[in-house]
């Protein structure tokens, strides 16, 4: 089998309780890329990557890992194949930012085994990329929430997977952290080759940054591709609501929203209805 | 892409990886200190009380050449007392540690969980129903209350296949007060058992022979074990259930585990001493600033900070209103009360 780190899913169901969240969702995310999933509040985003990662059992349909079902995966098995950083996690008490990047070595221990010299060596890597070694001996809950953020995924990095899973990584954040959280994103991509699914606010950081987009809309699946060719303005109008112009960026070329003028103020030239 | 991480890359860099094996050593001075402080307190333990024994005359006693009323307290009543001193506070202190570790809650203890308000009443009842009057006769109908309780507020905890762990520690607090209540009830309905159970109910480590402990040696071991085993666990589990299971923790089967351990261990002090509060809330609390949130140490530290602080208590109940002495479970309170002020205001902060 080979393993490309392609996640898919065939005509999967994710619910809570009664209510159906994420419906007959047939995806493909294509392995060694950046994925970008958007769409409006409440349209199922964080949902659907609970379902990708397992922390959501399907009501239906099957969620796969290059073919095989990670639902009837063992969880550490899965857990040295896909890392993921949820949108909140709990920030726990008296542990330092080493301590806890050191967790990320969970599944790569056992009972008996001594920490190792590789583990250390995934750690002090881990640390260097987000640039938290300096931090290291710090408690996790004294950070700032830029520095959290980075050590959240220095944790995810020292987990040492092939895929990693991001629920809004830039959400509390400042545009001088969000941009390093999303360039270290298209760094890891980049030079480890590691594949990343994020669900992302931002239609322009999501085109930036993303190789691969998925929108979604009440669930279903509203367009799917190269942001190029998937973000237009008719896509905006009837995903979200808003009337827009996509122009290309200036600095990059890639698609960006450019909402309408509505409201009269802060125009300067004429909004045109 | 080039560049488009060098502020993550241009960070400090270190000179050498700190080296793993120092670490575990780091808190060695610490574990010592903690031991010896320990050792300090059974001494006293072994010395004080209403009738104080000098250190030499307890030593003696102990190597079995000690004659006389002296040596016939410290063999056969300040022996049993420290040992199951040191057993009861050793088992209350790793269920805290678990307990809170498992509810991902400051506040869980035995205590909080239903566990001890469980033992109280099954004991109650056994001491109005068959007439018990020895607190060795006690040992099951505590732990298998204790045990009932804990089942029970995991029950009302279990949401959708998972325990949720707020309701946990609701509903293991609504558990305890109605327990509580019932036991109340069966108290003053009976006058008998009024005055066989609240000296029990107290919670404490006077007048328990020896043969109190053996009983609930194997499930104090096993609970220890269990404790230790899923110390790892809970470092992951202290991330959330979510980053636990992206980690590969099998959330549910770690906390069943814990519970389990948590039952044993509470089950087994309370059994043996009675109810004691605050112990299993204090030690992890204690020991956190000291060794931080590594449950590997954590747990290891609230073994010997249990039995500090519940000796510590002991001691000081038999000094204040010499010659009578204070139950430990009533000194425990009272020292307790303020400490759990002082942590809720803490965690709502």
């Amino acid at each position: 089998m080979t393993t490309t780190n392609q996640l898919s899913t065939q005509g999967l169901d994710l619910r809570y309780g009664e209510r159906l969240v994420v419906g007959g969702l047939d995806l493909t995310l294509p392995g060694g890329a950046v994925t970008a999933i958007v769409g409006p509040n409440a349209c199922g985003k964080s949902t659907l990557l609970r379902g990708l990662s397992r922390l959501l059992a399907p009501a239906a349909g099957t969620v796969t890992l290059d073919g095989a079902d990670i639902h009837r995966m063992p969880a550490r098995a899965l857990a040295l194949r896909m890392g993921l950083l949820p949108q909140q996690p709990v920030t726990p008490e008296a542990v330092t930012v080493e301590a806890l990047v050191r967790l990320g070595r969970y599944p790569h221990q056992r009972l008996l085994s001594p920490w190792s010299a590789a583990d250390q060596r995934a750690v002090d890597e881990a640390l260097e990329r987000t640039g938290t070694a300096a931090l290291r001996d710090q408690p996790v809950d004294r950070l700032s929430g830029g520095q959290r953020q980075r050590a959240w995924i220095a944790l995810a990095l020292a987990q040492d997977t092939e895929l990693l899973l991001l629920d809004e990584p830039t959400t509390f954040l400042d545009l001088r952290h969000q941009l390093d959280v999303l360039d270290l994103v298209a760094a890891l991509h980049a030079e480890a080759g590691r594949t990343v699914v994020m669900v992302l606010h931002d239609l322009g950081q999501a085109a930036r940054y993303a190789d691969h987009m998925v929108v979604l809309k009440d669930g279903r699946l509203a367009a799917a591709g190269a942001p190029g060719e998937v973000l237009d303005a008719d896509l905006v109008r009837s995903v979200f609501d808003v009337e827009c112009r996509v122009i290309p960026d200036p600095e990059t070329g890639t698609p960006l929203v450019v909402p309408k003028g509505t409201a009269a103020r802060h125009t300067t030239a004429a909004a045109s209805a | 892409m080039p560049n488009l991480s060098s502020r993550f890359v241009t960070a400090t860099e270190r000179a050498a990886p700190s080296g793993v094996p120092l670490r575990a050593f780091r808190y060695l001075p610490l574990f010592l200190g903690g031991i010896a402080a320990l050792g300090l307190c059974a001494a006293l333990s072994l010395a004080l009380g209403a009738r104080s024994v000098p250190l030499s005359t307890v030593l003696d006693a102990l190597l079995g050449h000690g004659q006389g009323r002296d040596a016939l307290v410290v063999t056969g009543l300040r022996v049993p007392r420290t040992v199951i001193g040191l057993a009861v506070g050793a088992a209350l202190g790793v269920a805290g540690a678990v307990a809170q570790g498992i509810t991902r809650n400051p506040l869980a203890s035995p205590t909080t969980l239903g566990i001890n308000a469980g033992a109280g009443f099954a004991v109650v009842v056994a001491i109005f129903a068959l007439r018990l009057t020895d607190p060795v006769e006690y040992v099951w109908f505590a732990f298998a209350g204790a045990a009932a309780a804990a089942v029970f507020a995991q029950a009302l905890a279990q949401r959708a296949g998972d325990i949720d762990p707020v309701r946990l520690a609701l509903g293991g607090t609504v558990l305890q007060l109605v327990l509580l209540s019932w036991t109340s009830a069966v108290m003053l309905a009976s006058q008998r058992t009024l005055d066989e159970a609240r000296f029990w109910l107290a919670g404490s480590l006077a007048g328990r022979p020896l043969d109190t402990l053996w009983p609930v040696l194997p499930t104090l071991v096993l609970g220890l074990l269990l404790a230790l085993a899923v110390a790892p666990a809970l470092n992951a589990l202290a991330l959330g259930d979510d980053s636990a299971q992206a980690l590969g923790v099998p959330v549910a089967r770690i906390r069943l585990a814990g519970g389990i351990a948590v039952v044993l261990l509470a089950g087994s002090a309370v059994a043996v001493a009675g109810p004691v509060a605050f112990i299993g809330l204090a030690a992890p609390h204690l020991v956190r600033p000291l060794l931080g949130g590594d449950h590997r140490l954590l747990v290891p530290g609230c073994l010997i900070a249990g039995p500090l602080l519940l000796l510590t208590a002991d001691v000081l109940g038999r000094l204040v209103i010499r010659p009578a002495e204070l139950e430990v479970g009533i000194v425990t309170a009272f020292l307790g009360a303020p400490l759990l002020a002082l942590l809720a205001r803490k965690v709502a902060r």
